[in-house]
């Protein structure tokens, strides 16, 4: 019966998608609900272009919604979109490859697809998880990088001062936890917080890809030092395992000091009246935090991509959208940091002379953004998905981080077996 | 079951022009059965047994060429495989047992009841969930497993849980996936056995009254025997269901953050191997085991309920 629930569903979604598929002059666009105000600007700005939205999950927290449907599309030989959103930027890994004798899903974009002059304007090195071989196959929506936010009415108020490094961060957890209990620095409920805020930001070689080889490594004095700072400060509860996007995070919000976390938390998570729905002038975007032996890198959280449809039969919509999307001052980065450089000065510009965010925005915005560490590997899977099914249920049921990661390890090992890489 | 028949046998056995009279009847609904299952014979071919013959030439085959059971092998070395075959075992022995005791007892409580709107009401009661469809019924339950929000939080509470993620804990989800199937697919059962003790010849129970028999004891020897086919019925029916476990697990992954894995269910991983690896082939192995495994215990059921025989 559920078969049968299923199919009906996936049927429906594929007529849908395949009546529209045949208007020559419009294009069909699958991005998830964040992107929505954006694709509703360009429909009001280019009206000579229909677009067919259709709304998914962004393929978020690693999902797979875009290569199942692609796959199916791949299949039944009809129905793919002209134009795809993903938040993640490992799709690259399978959307450039052909798969059961179809064409690779993704069209390559530079090489006279979209204008060299246009592809220049990106941030340097934003494209770089999109590209293969010199080939771009997706733009860059926003970028990630992870900086250190803190909120500074409650620091001063406390007599703290804001740490530098992630020594300093754990000691101001101790601090919280002896004289203020109940504020805290931020959670590791979400699978996406701990490998891209806290092993990416240590330089941890724990999912790292050479050629087709797959490398995990969560006993490197690198990765063994973020597994100690998590246990340390999940024991004092100055980390909280909730989602930083569930019901129990945000009642309790007023208590967050300070997280670290992507540039995207300044729309998603501070000015968000569903989220931490801050105040003015009482956070801080910080640089990023170092490890006082290490280098000064930082992590990423996704920052999500766009992608073009080797498929469509409106090249020409497609790259209307494209270039509407990902540069117009006013949608560009979607509530994040844009990838593309202008609308990234534009939107830097707008947020300082706001004021909403004290401190200097745009340096700390600027340090995070040139200082991620190349060392992570984007396969064909995602750490998410093991850390939520190993991670995530451990540490609630009482477990650490020392007793989990060897499970943890073998989990992302045995993917990567999977999907077709060698494992090491 | 000699004794009980004897009512049904007296009132047909009679004489030979009556005999004659009721093969043509039979001939008639005959007939007209065939027309019934003719529309439903032509969608089991198109969206059965198609798919089916072409599950077995993908599960044989790699790129078109013959590889006997190289793709079964590969599943069977899998990872996923053998905890996504205990995750669904234990989950199927859960809920049929619950199913079977459950249904049962509830049919035979209803029925007993003499007030009629009582009856009536208790039923469509019973019945409600099982108009929600799958999806959103998991959709109510994310809110009834939330300790934060649930509105039988304590009950979750005392079992130790304080967040969905708890909640739906690897060992605990056979049954919380049981609980969900039941609440959506019982009341539809409790109707069809409902139908089946209406079946049951009035004057048979009468008789068992009559000999001093307590409703304990006719239920226990009398009506639960009487059921039976429509016993196996329900296990055939829901036991083939149950091995396609697929949208409760997966809406609880995306609700649970992932801590219900993409790969919990058979169904899940051969949705995985097609989608998620390209691998049509390993899919269709995972389907073809599945269909192998279900049809053999419907045959078991099938001659073990006696559900082709005739009275």
């Amino acid at each position: 019966m559920n078969l049968l629930r299923t199919t009906v569903a996936l049927s429906a979604i594929f007529v849908a998608g395949a009546a529209f598929a045949q208007d020559a002059t419009g294009i069909t666009v699958w991005a998830d609900a964040n992107r929505q105000p954006a694709v509703e600007a360009f429909i009001a700005a280019h009206p000579e272009v229909p677009v067919n939205l259709v709304v998914d999950d962004g393929s978020s927290g690693a999902s797979g919604t875009f290569q199942t449907k692609i796959s199916l599309a791949d299949q039944a030989g009809e129905g793919w979109p002209d134009v795809v959103f993903s938040t993640q930027n490992n799709d690259a890994a399978w959307a450039t490859k052909e798969t059961n004798g179809v064409q690779p899903f993704a069209q390559v974009l530079n090489e006279g697809f979209l204008g060299d002059d246009f592809l220049k304007g990106f941030t340097p090195g934003a494209l770089d998880p999109v590209t293969v071989d010199g080939k771009v196959y997706g733009l860059r929506n926003d970028l990630a990088p992870v900086l250190f936010w803190y909120n500074k009415t409650l620091l001063d108020g406390f007599g703290y001062t804001a740490p530098t490094t992630w020594e300093e961060y754990q000691a101001l957890g101790d601090k919280l936890a002896a004289d203020h209990p109940g504020y805290f620095l931020g959670g590791i409920g979400d699978a996406f917080e701990g490998p891209y805020i806290y092993y990416w930001s240590g330089q941890a070689p724990i999912f790292q890809l050479e050629g087709d080889t797959f490398k995990s490594n969560t006993t490197d004095p690198k990765a063994v030092k973020v597994s100690n700072l998590i246990d340390h400060m999940v024991a004092n509860k100055s980390l909280t395992l909730d989602s930083v996007f569930g019901a129990s995070f945000v009642a309790t919000a007023a208590n967050l000091v300070a997280i670290p976390g992507p540039a995207w938390y300044a729309g998603a998570l501070f000015q968000n009246p569903g989220g931490v729905n801050a105040k003015a002038g009482d956070w801080v975007a910080a640089p990023p935090l170092y490890w006082e032996d290490g280098e000064k890198v930082t992590g990423n959280v996704g920052g999500g991509v766009w992608y073009a449809s080797s498929h469509t039969t409106n090249p020409e919509a497609v790259k209307t959208f494209l270039q509407f999307i990902v540069s117009d001052p006013k949608v560009a980065g979607t509530g994040g940091l844009p990838a593309y450089q202008a609308a990234a000065d534009a939107w830097l510009d707008g947020q300082a002379a706001s004021g909403f965010y004290a401190g200097d925005f745009k340096a700390a915005i600027n340090t995070a953004a040139s200082s991620v560490w190349n060392g992570w590997g984007y396969p064909n899977f995602s750490p998410e998905t093991s850390w939520a099914k190993i991670i995530t249920p451990g540490l609630v049921a009482g477990k650490t981080m020392t007793d989990l990661s060897s499970d943890w390890q073998q989990e992302m090992k045995n993917e990567a077996q999977v999907v077709g890489y060698t494992v090491e | 079951m000699t004794t009980l028949d004897q009512p049904t046998a007296r009132s047909t056995t009679s004489g030979r022009p009556a005999k004659a009279g009721r093969h043509s009847i039979e001939r008639a609904q005959g007939r007209m059965g065939a027309a019934f299952v003719s529309l439903y014979t032509l969608f089991l071919l198109a969206f059965g047994v198609l798919p089916m013959l072409y599950a077995i030439y993908l599960a044989f085959t790699k790129k078109g060429a013959f590889v006997g059971v190289d793709n079964f092998l590969k599943v069977f070395r899998d990872y996923r495989f053998w905890p996504a075959v205990e995750h669904v075992g234990i989950f199927l022995v859960v809920w049929l047992v619950m199913l079977v005791v459950l249904v049962v007892l509830l049919s035979l409580l209803v029925h007993s009841i003499g007030i009629r709107w009582l009856s009536t009401g208790t039923r469509f009661l019973f019945y409600i969930p099982g108009a929600l469809a799958g999806a959103s019924s998991v959709m109510l339950w994310l809110f009834v497993l939330d300790p934060t929000v649930s509105p039988v939080g304590f009950m979750l509470r005392a079992f130790g849980s304080t967040s969905l993620v708890d909640a739906v804990q690897v060992d605990r989800l056979p049954f919380v996936l049981a609980v969900i199937a039941f609440w959506t697919g019982a009341g539809g059962w409790i109707v069809v056995m409902y139908g089946a003790l209406n079946n049951i010849p009035k004057d048979v129970i009468e008789a068992a009254r009559v000999d001093g028999a307590r409703p304990i004891r006719i239920a226990w020897s009398i009506q639960i025997p009487l059921m039976r086919k429509w016993i196996a019925y329900m296990v055939i029916m829901s036991f083939a269901a149950g091995t396609q476990l697929f949208v409760e697990p997966r809406v609880l992954s995306q609700a649970s953050r992932g801590v219900v894995g993409q790969d919990y269910s058979l169904n899940q991983l051969a949705f995985l191997y097609a989608f998620k690896q390209s691998d049509f082939n390993g899919s269709a192995a995972i389907s073809l085991m599945l269909l192998v495994v279900a049809l053999v215990l419907s045959v078991y059921f099938v001659f073990k309920g006696g559900l082709f025989e005739r009275v």
